[in-house]
């Protein structure tokens, strides 16, 4: 008996919290037909931020991937001063507030600051495209990092010691020994990494000025339409493109969700 | 592997200075919160005359005060529409914009329009002048005057409105810091203010009157009133350095006063000050209208006003403000 | 991985380097932003009224979030462990939605449906449910996800002993696996408070960011930013760090006291 109570309690809670209010972007995306909705993702403002959610994304992930396992490989297989502080220097991006981020970067690119001196030699970071590309790629850092350690830990050092021993050079035994082995862990790092990179909103928002056309991505498209333009329906209808990624980033961490947690 | 590496590189780099690079055909509008649907309209019919033809625009639309400073942080601009002209001068004194850009026929100013109050529709807590603002439990919706240009206009309004009822200066002040007690949220600018309104918050809302036309035009349940007496809100526009180099955006400039720009303006609710446009649109006339620069009501231009005024530690509304806790 | 080598030691400096000049240098001069003007002035700035009213709600609403959520996490990584039902494994997946979607939409959807014109006809907008609402979205997984892995390694067999011996089920729960899932619910608890303590996206919109009614720390730190009052947000935000590390720290301390006769 009290078995039924916890699962329809605990099955109403996420139903509440989680499910109604995605389905609900859809209904009210649709609410005025499917042609209203797709008028609004494809003005030439919508496609510019989906166009630059996907830039940023496309270059971040990469980036973050290589050296994420970069990374992963130091703080397991190498012993040196400053591992515990690496390790935290990793997590931190976790423990901040985007809000914070997006402070740090102005502070630092901005009118007063250590590097505030590039926008006069015609390098332009804050209001442009390159602060939000600094922005996504520190929010996102940690993800592929966190999911490489441990399976690093696991499998342990004998299969690559063996190969060092047999003539293997260290690119081989990588490419060969090491990769295959932590390659699931790193589809579901990347998969991590690319929905914090689509979805983030705060960081990004300060360091880009908004500026339509230019520096909005999706998130703050969705933002503008509701606060500024009175454009319920079309937020709403922004919202549905990026639920449907969401969907889609659950559907494969899925898919590449480690074994012994898979129920 | 090495080799996308570069190559991915290679295009943040490109991404980066094409955004940062400003070709001849490419405008850069940094405006105040409220007028982008006039500014639409205007580019749109502005890229269809000659000088136009091929340009193309980026828009900026936010609380003034913060656009100002975003401006001198180095958001690119080649012209600012801001709500109040100590906005410009602010970037005027940084070396932004020249001196003199309020030199021409129209003294800068691009449009006019009025203070008005939104209130719920049908007015349930009839609220028609300024002494019902601060009549028990009636919540007011105006921005922080710190971030927002409208919101300097309101006080400046409210100010003027009880010298105009013959208060003196002291009482206007006192006035000013009972009015600030019915605040309950200062929304960052004039257009987050009307959010804020829509959502259900407060009893009545001060802003532009296009802005209430604005929200009658989006279907919000409101309707707006003009107070006997009120103030002329007169916003500007001028070119910066960088604008005043590029020939499409001089003019742009310039196009702003023409007939058909002024209509633009006029068909989204702000009153047209060219006379000649002006005279073909029935505005409301408020008996007690008056502007920042009327002496006799203790209001003597914006420069002085603003430092009086809004100074961030020594101004009458901060100091207001901090005896209120905020 | 030979170490010393030219290719590893490169590899190591570009790594090194990425993480310096994404991560190290704003952070750094964050924290000099804030010590540059002074003790003083950082104190001035992260104690004034609003600031300090913007943290109180934000500590307060995360540690009552991150309650909930050790009671609700627990509870449904019980459900999806040891209750077979059908769905399970979509149920299972949607637990990651909070982590994909992007926070902006969950505030948009969660002030939708429970603000003014909801369909419910509820409206907790501009209310410090409504934030609660926002954070519980948002740190719905930490806890469920720190469980589930601990309640699949566990071992029936002592739970099975205590029941055979007379124990009336809740009683076996808080004897014999309560003790055992301690530590990974800490741990959830710790991510969520910290999730929480920073979220902005989710919260912005509903949230009306009321001074001293439903303005959160990071909402206060944005406007700031906003207004050019850099000292100001860095002082709030160098704060708001501390405290974050704070807790982990301490969580993670408690942590290993309470577990340390377990084997590793």
């Amino acid at each position: 008996m009290s078995k039924y109570v916890l699962r329809v309690t605990a099955l109403g809670y996420l139903a509440f919290l989680l499910l109604v209010p995605v389905g609900f972007v859809f209904y009210r995306a649709f609410g005025n037909g499917l042609d209203a909705a797709w008028d609004a993702v494809t003005t030439g403002r919508a496609i510019h931020a989906l166009e630059l959610t996907l830039l940023l994304t496309a270059i971040a992930v990469p980036a973050n991937t290589i050296v994420g396992i970069i990374l992963a490989l130091m703080l397991v297989r190498t012993r040196f001063r400053g591992r515990g502080l690496l390790n935290a220097v990793v997590d931190l991006p976790l423990a901040l507030s985007p809000v914070v981020v997006g402070l740090a970067l102005y502070l630092l690119y901005g009118r007063g600051g250590w590097l505030g001196g590039l926008a006069g030699h015609g390098v332009h970071i804050l209001f442009a495209v390159p602060g939000m590309l600094l922005a996504t790629m520190f929010v996102s850092l940690p993800f592929v990092v966190r999911e490489v350690v441990p399976v690093l830990r696991e499998i342990g050092t004998e299969q690559e010691q063996a190969a060092e021993t047999l003539g293997a050079r260290p690119l081989q035994v990588f490419r060969r020994v090491t990769f295959p082995a932590i390659r699931w862990a790193v589809a579901y790092g990347v998969v991590l990494t690319t929905a914090r990179c689509i979805g983030e909103f705060g960081a990004v928002s300060i360091v880009s000025g908004r500026i339509e056309g230019k520096t909005e991505t999706l998130p703050i498209y969705v933002q503008s339409l509701y606060a500024f333009d009175f454009n319920t329906s079309g937020a709403y209808a922004a919202s549905v493109v990026l639920a449907l990624i969401a969907i889609l980033t659950v559907v494969m961490l899925r898919i590449f969700q480690p074994k012994e947690e898979a129920l | 592997m090495r080799a996308i590496w570069i190559a991915l590189l290679g295009v943040a780099v490109l991404a980066g200075s094409a955004s940062g690079a400003t070709k001849g055909g490419s405008i850069a509008l940094v405006a105040y919160s409220t007028p982008k649907d006039a500014y639409g309209q205007i580019i749109s019919a502005f890229q269809k005359t000659k000088a136009g033809n091929g340009t193309n625009f980026s828009q900026s639309y936010g609380a003034s005060g913060d656009q100002a400073r975003a401006v001198a942080a180095g958001q690119p601009a080649d012209l600012v529409a801001l709500s109040l002209a100590p906005d410009i001068d602010l970037l005027a004194k940084k070396g932004l914009v020249a001196r003199n850009w309020a030199a021409n026929a129209h003294k800068g100013i691009v449009s006019d329009s009025v203070v008005v109050f939104v209130v719920r529709d049908g007015n349930p807590k009839h609220i028609k002048g300024w002494g019902d603002l601060i009549k028990p439990g009636v919540q007011v919706i105006t921005p922080n005057p710190f971030t927002s240009g409208g919101a300097r206009w309101n006080v400046m309004a409210a100010y003027g409105a009880e010298r105009k009822a013959g208060k003196t200066d002291k009482q206007a002040i006192a006035y000013l810091k009972t009015f600030f007690q019915h605040v309950p949220v200062q929304p960052d600018s004039a257009r987050s203010a009307l959010q804020i309104f829509a959502q259900g918050k407060g009893d009545v809302l001060l802003t532009y009157e296009n802005e209430a036309i604005y929200a009658e035009k989006k279907g919000v349940h409101t309707q707006y009133t003009t107070p006997k007496n009120t103030l002329l809100i007169e916003t500007p526009v001028a070119l910066t350095k960088s604008g005043a180099g590029k020939p499409s955006a001089k003019a742009f400039y310039n196009y702003l006063w023409s007939a058909s720009a002024q209509r633009a303006f006029a068909a989204q609710g702000y009153r047209p000050v060219v006379k000649s446009v002006a005279k073909n649109y029935h505005f409301f006339k408020p008996a007690g209208l008056f502007t920042i620069s009327t002496t006799k009501l203790g209001l003597n231009g914006w420069t002085k006003v603003n430092t009086r005024f809004f100074h961030p530690t020594k101004g009458i509304v901060a100091k207001i403000e901090k005896s209120l806790g905020h | 991985m030979a170490s010393g080598r030219a290719g590893g030691a490169l590899a190591r400096g570009i790594a090194l380097g990425y993480l310096s000049i994404v991560v190290l240098l704003p952070l750094a001069a964050l924290v000099w932003s804030s010590r540059s003007h002074g003790l003083g002035a950082f104190w001035d700035q992260a104690t004034q009224p609003e600031a300090l009213a913007a943290l109180k709600l934000t500590l307060g609403l995360a540690a009552i979030s991150a309650l909930v959520n050790a009671v609700t996490g627990t509870a449904i990584a019980w459900v999806l462990v040891r209750d077979r039902f059908p769905g399970r494994g979509f149920v299972d997946a949607v637990i990651d939605l909070p982590f994909a979607l992007p926070t902006i939409v969950a505030g948009l959807t969660l002030l939708a449906l429970y603000g003014p014109g909801g369909p419910f006809h509820v409206d907790v907008a501009f209310t410090r449910i409504g934030v609660m609402l926002a954070l519980l979205f948002v740190t719905l997984p930490f806890v469920v996800r720190a469980v589930q892995p601990v309640l699949l390694e566990l071992d029936q067999e002592m739970e099975e002993a205590a029941a055979s011996l007379g124990a009336r089920p809740f009683a076996v729960f808080r004897r014999v696996v309560f003790p055992n899932l301690l530590p990974a619910i800490l741990s959830g608890v710790a991510l969520a408070f910290s999730r929480a303590i920073g979220e902005f996206g989710a919260v912005v919109l509903i949230s009306g960011n009321l001074p001293f009614k439903t303005e959160v720390s990071s909402v206060y730190i944005f406007q700031q930013v906003e207004s050019d009052n850099g000292a100001a947000a860095a002082a709030v935000s160098v704060l708001l760090l501390g405290i974050s590390l704070a807790v982990l720290l301490g969580i993670g301390a408690f942590r290993r006291w309470r577990t340390r006769y377990d084997s590793a």
